[in-house]
């Protein structure tokens, strides 16, 4: 740890040396959030910053007050932030557009009046002599804040618990909803996937198939492509290959010598040529049940 | 820092004041060495572990009892081509995996691993720092380390790594409350949150004893908070094929690696350090010869021992459960482990408010708890033998029940108690046994198989 504060209230040169270093990159993580595109970005300088924000106050002989910043506000609550910010989207960016009317005017004159507020209070102080440090943390420091936090402080503490409270009983409020329907859970879902004929799910594209690519419909047992083998998105984007081509094609197989043969002899009569068109077929069939 | 403690009373019981700066540097120094090593002996410890307890002997190759797997394994991970994801945020991604193993290093810099031995000519104490607030360090630490994986995920540009970063950060979120309420209650009892003085809070009693329930919650939430089955959801290897660290590769990947099994080691110190007694012998051994092996290097040895029975547990939890879906994930988290944490602070801190503030004597007051701890412990052990009370609405019938397999529109096996009506193919399978005896008996050529329908 840096020594700090002598006793007759210079900074050392320690404590010089780390605050410059500090500063800049604060400073510079400082400009990171106002400045960057990605919002997760703008998140990372603010941790920056408030990291640097803890080393600071440890330097200065708080050790309590830079712990706590770090596992408060960067451990809790960036990671809270982060968390919304990836379940929203995280390549979302901000629009400009006003979604409440008079929004910035509002918010504007809200800024004003806790900015008048606090240079009030700021202005009104007034400081008693200086009784260091040493007399300040004869117990050590986390005891001589709980002294102050919950002997002096403590009706101020309860006010604030009592905000934050209503703040979370609030927003469960707002974002509760009455459940209208019974709820669905995982038994009733994979009974209705059951009775829906898809135990196993669809056939994958390409596997049964001559061609293993995500665009080639797989094969049912009976040669014909399987639409929805192939992503809904590519179906409806038009990129899917040729099904009548793939079809055409095994309706050539099928129309030759090999067709006259039963299915059980593939292995047996299998002309050269169709070599691999007869393990396809073979594969297909455990897609059969696929298409009923 | 120094100075100032030195000045106000003492907060911390290790005396730092006779330390130089090449005493730190060698003791941070041997500490990387400790955790190296102790990463390497952990991956090997692992799979040997995992192998016997799925009957298989594990990784027995490479050097005696295959202890060099592991250093195989690092070494193939350096050597590997290095991919960076053309998707990937460059900066962050490279960062994260840094991140995730710098924060897991931090944490022993404050955990104490002896008393105050003759280190190498200096009388020094065998911890590298401590200070008031050193455990709520440790909880800061893993903190910024859970960014590494959070930033990881998100960097990769990928949906998988995406989907373990959002659940890791969730889980931090959850989980790390009920392991820092577990701790508060060490912290009221001990009357202080410095490490080397918790450990000498502990000298009569481990504090995992009175403690029981937060000890419970800690381990609990230590599990979670490495990333380990049955919490390895941000992984999760079945579901997001490996979660955080899809995109990663070689190094980077091995950095992820390397910040989980400290993180196991790092968990493990805190319990040791919190509610096992820290660095302090087991009870008959601490009575011989006036606390003889309480002294010098000896516990060193007993810290150890008590780190590996935690890694060992680690071990065992991971060869013995599954994986929890994640809304019974949250479900515990919230619905149990925090009410369960908050109670018990609030128990704590009103005994503790009664020894120290009440007009009742300590003594009587001590009688008084084990008696009451005496009276829920024997009241447990006899809710064991109380036969369970059936539960009402569902009746087991005497006979069994015809059971219709195609009831909801699809076939299903019978549970117990049912059984299946006959088979139409009863008669074909009656006949199959005689044949098959038949041709048994005509002579040892037919080996093969029974003819399937």
């Amino acid at each position: 740890m840096i020594t700090s504060l002598t006793d007759a209230g210079q900074t050392t040169t320690g404590e010089a040396i780390l605050f410059w270093i500090l500063a800049v990159v604060m400073v510079l993580a400082a400009g990171g959030l106002l400045f960057a595109r990605k919002a997760v970005h703008a998140a990372l300088s603010l941790i920056v910053v408030m990291i640097g924000l803890a080393f600071l106050y440890v330097a200065q002989d708080a050790p309590f007050l830079g712990v706590v910043q770090v596992v408060v506000y960067t451990g809790a609550i960036m990671m809270l932030f982060l968390f919304v910010l990836m379940l929203v989207g995280v390549d979302a960016s901000d629009t400009l557009t006003e979604t409440l009317r008079g929004q910035r005017w509002i918010a504007a004159l809200g800024g004003l009046g806790l900015a008048v507020v606090l240079a009030g209070v700021v202005g009104r102080a007034h400081y008693g002599p200086a009784a260091g440090l040493t007399n300040a943390n004869a117990d050590s420091n986390p005891v001589a804040l709980a002294r102050l936090v919950f002997g002096s402080y403590a009706f101020a503490l309860e006010v604030v618990g009592a905000l934050l409270i209503t703040a979370a009983i609030g927003a469960i409020m707002l974002t509760h909803r009455r459940r209208l329907t019974p709820r669905v859970t995982q038994r009733e879902r994979s009974a209705a996937r059951v009775l829906d004929g898809t135990i196993a799910g669809k056939p994958a594209p390409g596997v049964y198939a001559r061609h293993n690519a995500m665009d080639v419909p797989a094969l049912g047992p009976d040669g014909r492509p399987i639409d929805t083998s192939v992503s809904r998105v590519l179906r409806v984007r038009g990129q899917e290959a040729d099904a009548q081509e793939y079809a055409a094609r095994i309706d050539r197989v099928l129309s030759g010598s090999w067709a006259t043969a039963p299915a059980s002899g593939v292995e047996a009569a299998e002309p050269p040529e169709l070599g691999e068109a007869g393990r396809v077929d073979e594969a297909a069939a455990a897609g059969a049940k696929e298409q009923s | 820092m120094n100075r100032l403690l030195a000045a106000t009373g003492n907060p911390v019981v290790a005396d730092f004041s006779h330390d130089q700066w090449w005493v730190w540097l060698v003791k941070a120094v041997l500490l990387l060495v400790f955790l190296l090593v102790s990463v390497l002996i952990a991956i090997w410890f692992e799979r040997r572990v995992v192998g016997r307890m799925q009957l298989r002997p594990g990784p027995n190759v490479h050097g005696p009892l295959g202890l060099l797997q592991s250093l195989a394994d690092a070494m193939k991970l350096l050597v590997k081509e290095d991919i960076n994801v053309r998707a990937a945020d460059l900066l962050v991604y490279l960062v994260a995996p840094m991140v995730s193993v710098f924060c897991a290093l931090l944490t022993y810099a404050v955990i104490p691993m002896g008393p105050e031995v003759n280190f190498f000519g200096v009388h020094t104490p065998l911890q590298l720092t401590d200070f008031p607030v050193a455990v709520l360090y440790i909880l800061a630490c893993t903190s910024v380390g859970v960014y590494g994986i959070v930033l990881g995920g998100w960097s990769s540009g990928s949906t998988y790594p995406l989907l373990g970063s959002v659940r890791s950060t969730a889980q931090v979120i959850s989980y790390e409350l009920a392991m820092g309420l577990s701790l508060v209650s060490v912290f009221i009892v001990a009357g202080s949150m410095s490490t080397s003085q918790i450990v000498d809070s502990q000298t009569r009693v481990w504090w995992f004893l009175p403690l029981i329930p937060a000890f419970i919650l800690y381990v609990v939430s230590m599990v979670g908070e490495t990333n380990r089955l049955p919490f390895d959801l941000p992984e999760a290897e079945g579901e997001l094929v490996g979660g955080y660290t899809t995109e990663y590769s070689s190094m980077k990947f091995a950095w992820f690696f390397l910040a989980e099994y400290i993180n196991m080691l790092n968990v493990s110190a805190v319990a040791t350090t919190l509610f096992l007694g820290g660095w302090r012998a087991p009870w008959p051994i601490s009575a011989i010869g006036d606390g003889y092996f309480n002294q010098g290097y000896w516990p060193l040895a007993w810290f150890v021992v008590k780190v590996w029975l935690l890694m060992f547990f680690f071990v065992w939890v991971r060869g013995t459960l599954l994986r929890f879906r994640y809304d019974q994930f949250m479900k515990l988290g919230w619905k149990v482990l925090i009410p369960a944490a908050l109670v018990v602070v609030v128990i704590v801190s009103v005994s503790q408010a009664i020894a120290k503030f009440g007009t009742i004597s300590f003594g009587v007051y001590r009688t008084w708890l084990m008696v009451f701890a005496g009276v829920v412990v024997v009241g447990a052990v006899i809710s064991m033998f109380l036969p369970e009370r059936k539960k009402p609405g569902a009746p087991p019938s005497a006979k069994p029940t015809a059971f219709d397999a195609f009831a909801d529109g699809f076939p299903v096996p019978p549970l117990p108690g049912q059984v299946l009506p006959p088979s139409p193919r009863a008669a074909r399978r009656v006949a199959t046994p005689v044949e098959a005896s038949v041709a048994i008996a005509s002579g040892p050529t037919t080996t093969e198989e029974e003819p399937r329908g």
